[in-house]
């Protein structure tokens, strides 16, 4: 009697498909669209905002969008805007940002991927030793650093130029991208390091033509760290930079923070978005490279 | 002449001796195999041949040169890895010419070298494509193809066919034994598979702990080894081992209450010993219904496992397992009570405690 009930009952194969709108489902989709929504409240606020002219901030609610969208207020934030004593916008500070981020960027990757891949490929006597003072230095506040790398610049003649700045983003970022790329080259096969030795190829050769087209993850990961990192920076280069080599940010926070006058949102709100452009543009484009580089990375080490 | 010589040749990881003053000579044009367990020092060896690691102590010659401290690429080597080790982002063309290109060969050396790896490898139509793009027994071809087009004394194996599954991995031995026929270079290979190491080998040096144990044709390593980790690590099943001990002036063994006639036995001066090994090939053991003539000892079957050509018949002696191959017509039911008849003549003889072969 058993046998013949549960013979002729036919047992469903596999998981039971869930529902449209399973519990666990609704929980999860309601979640990320609240944190969804709180993260880009801000964003929406300020370029509402940024579109509007001062009487219709007046008015005061600041989530209505505006009817008579103006850019006024960007063309100012770029180019009128006062910082300090100069009205000159952020234009500069966008430069002055530029001409710090691009050889900083530059310098500090062919430094450490070559250091890293020397770490990796090429141990030397005492090169754990330089490992381990590699990881310690990433590890210390920058705050320590920053009086005596003032009596440095100060010596190499440096202090108060873009150079200034360039030279310490650019050695604050070894550590750190030097660590990154070691890992990354003691992740890949050892073989193939072999057989280059074997073709004949040098140091540099096995660097250039075997090693470094196959690091396209970890190379993007570094730049992205480098110009997000360095362009957000607000702290050398209020230090380092002097008055009229600010970069961006420190520009931006001088229009913001100004006390004269009348409280221009608008224009602080376009400042605002103007100065995040550059990382935020970054992120877009390379967010995949991102975090597959920072998996790579991550494998070993 | 030697083609590569190792003298004294030692290596140290820190305080780990990894090779112990080593030496090996082989021959021109002679296929040497490496083979041990893992850890065993083969590979590192190899690695040493070919300069990719420093030694401590000792010298390389190669082709009558010392080159104990040249670079990899002035020892005339060519080198195949188990990983295949191919440059993913060149074609197969690319990998092949990376090395003359850097050694600067002109034009049309390299188009005529790798013109003849492709035919001597059959590769000719895969030398556009990405490494990516072949299959596991394409990319070893490739690995060996860039070994061969530079024209290089000494071919160093290691372990290329341990990634590959079973069917190709007997193809491309076949292969690697007909180029070599084919060349008549010199050939050291790394192996832990004793199977490619008793196919390939002119001769093979079975390696523990940093030591060649044995060094001799794969004829003797099988027949005659040397020592019991020789004898245990080579054939497959393992050689039986009889503990016992030799008496009566070494002419007999005693294993339990057995006495074991030792007449017939090729080896040296057995004479009386407390401790003594006495070890028999699977098909150095012979099933009877009958005590034969001559040495046998009474057994009971317990498996009987059939490998299509031939079975494997375990027994029970004395409370100890014993493997003897059969063919086919002689399986017999588990429980049968048996008689083994042993031949002495290509039994190995060890000391216990030297565990030497006697």
């Amino acid at each position: 009697m058993t046998a013949m009930s549960s013979a002729s009952t036919v047992t469903p194969n596999g998981a039971k498909p869930k529902p449209m709108f399973a519990p666990g489902r609704v929980l999860i989709y309601t979640l990320l669209i609240v944190t969804s929504i709180y993260y880009l409240i801000p964003l929406y606020v300020m370029v509402i905002t940024s579109l509007k002219d001062l009487d219709q901030i007046r008015e005061g609610n600041i989530f209505i969008p505006t009817m008579k969208p103006t850019f006024d207020a960007w063309i100012k934030a770029w180019s009128a805007a006062c910082t300090g004593l100069n009205c000159t916008g952020l234009a500069p500070g966008f430069w002055n940002s530029v001409f710090i981020t691009i050889p900083s960027v530059i310098v500090s990757i062919a430094v450490a991927s070559i250091s890293g891949y020397t770490l990796a490929n090429w141990p030397f006597k005492f090169a754990e030793w330089c490992f381990t003072i590699l990881l310690v230095g990433s590890f210390i506040p920058y705050q320590v650093f920053l009086y005596p790398l003032v009596i440095i610049t100060r010596e190499m003649g440096i202090y108060s130029t873009l150079y200034a700045v360039i030279f310490v983003h650019t050695v604050f970022g070894l550590p750190i991208l030097t660590l990154l790329f070691r890992n990354y080259f003691a992740s890949l096969p050892e073989e193939l390091f072999k057989a280059a030795r074997v073709d004949g190829a040098g140091y540099w050769r096995i660097f250039f033509n075997v090693l470094m087209p196959m690091s396209l993850p970890i190379f993007s990961v570094a730049v992205i760290l480098q110009v997000t990192g360095i362009w957000n920076d607000f702290l050398f280069g209020v230090i380092y930079a002097g008055p009229t080599n600010y970069p961006m940010t420190v520009q931006l926070n001088n229009i913001v923070n100004s006390l004269q006058g009348v409280k221009e949102y608008n224009v602080e709100m376009a400042a605002t978005i103007l100065t995040g452009l550059v990382p935020l543009t970054i992120y877009f484009l390379s967010g995949k490279y991102f975090v597959r580089g920072i998996a790579a990375g991550a494998v070993k080490g | 002449m030697h083609s590569v010589s190792v003298k004294n040749l030692s290596l140290n990881f820190g305080a780990v001796s990894v090779l112990k003053t080593m030496n090996l000579d082989v021959e021109e044009g002679e296929f040497v195999v490496l083979l041990g367990p893992s850890g065993c020092g083969k590979s590192t060896l190899l690695n040493c041949l070919a300069g990719l690691l420093d030694i401590s102590a000792g010298e390389i010659w190669i082709k009558g040169k010392n080159v104990t401290w040249a670079e990899p690429s002035e020892r005339g080597i060519g080198m195949v890895f188990q990983s295949y080790a191919l440059y993913p982002q060149m074609t197969v063309r690319g990998n092949l010419t990376f090395g003359l290109t850097i050694a600067g060969l002109p034009k049309d050396e390299i188009e005529k070298r790798v013109a003849r790896a492709a035919e001597i490898l059959q590769i000719g139509p895969l030398l556009d494509r990405k490494p990516g793009a072949l299959s596991g027994g394409q990319r070893q071809r490739v690995a060996i193809g860039r070994a061969l087009v530079r024209d290089v004394d000494v071919f160093l194996f290691d372990e290329p066919l341990s990634n590959l599954d079973a069917k190709l991995r007997s193809e491309l031995r076949v292969e690697i034994k007909r180029l070599h026929n084919q060349l008549g270079n010199t050939m050291v290979y790394v192996t832990h598979d004793q199977i490619e190491a008793l196919t390939l080998a002119d001769r093979i040096a079975v390696m523990k702990g940093g030591v060649i144990q044995q060094l001799a044709d794969p004829h003797t390593i099988y027949n005659k080894p040397t020592n019991l980790f020789v004898a245990g690590f080579i054939g497959s099943p393992t050689m039986n081992f009889l503990h016992g001990k030799a008496i009566d002036g070494g002419t007999a063994f005693q294993f339990g209450d057995h006495r074991i006639d030792l007449s017939g036995y090729d080896g040296g001066a057995v004479g009386n010993r407390e401790a003594a090994v006495l070890g028999l090939r699977p098909e150095h053991i012979t099933v009877h219904a009958t005590a034969p003539a001559g040495p046998s000892l009474p057994a009971e079957v317990e498996i009987d496992e059939n490998l299509g050509a031939d079975s494997l018949l375990w027994l029970k002696l004395d409370g100890q397992s014993v493997c003897v191959r059969v063919p086919v017509e002689g399986r017999l039911p588990s429980g049968t009570k048996v008689h083994l008849g042993l031949d002495i003549a290509k039994a190995s003889l060890f000391d216990a405690a030297s565990e030497q072969r006697i």
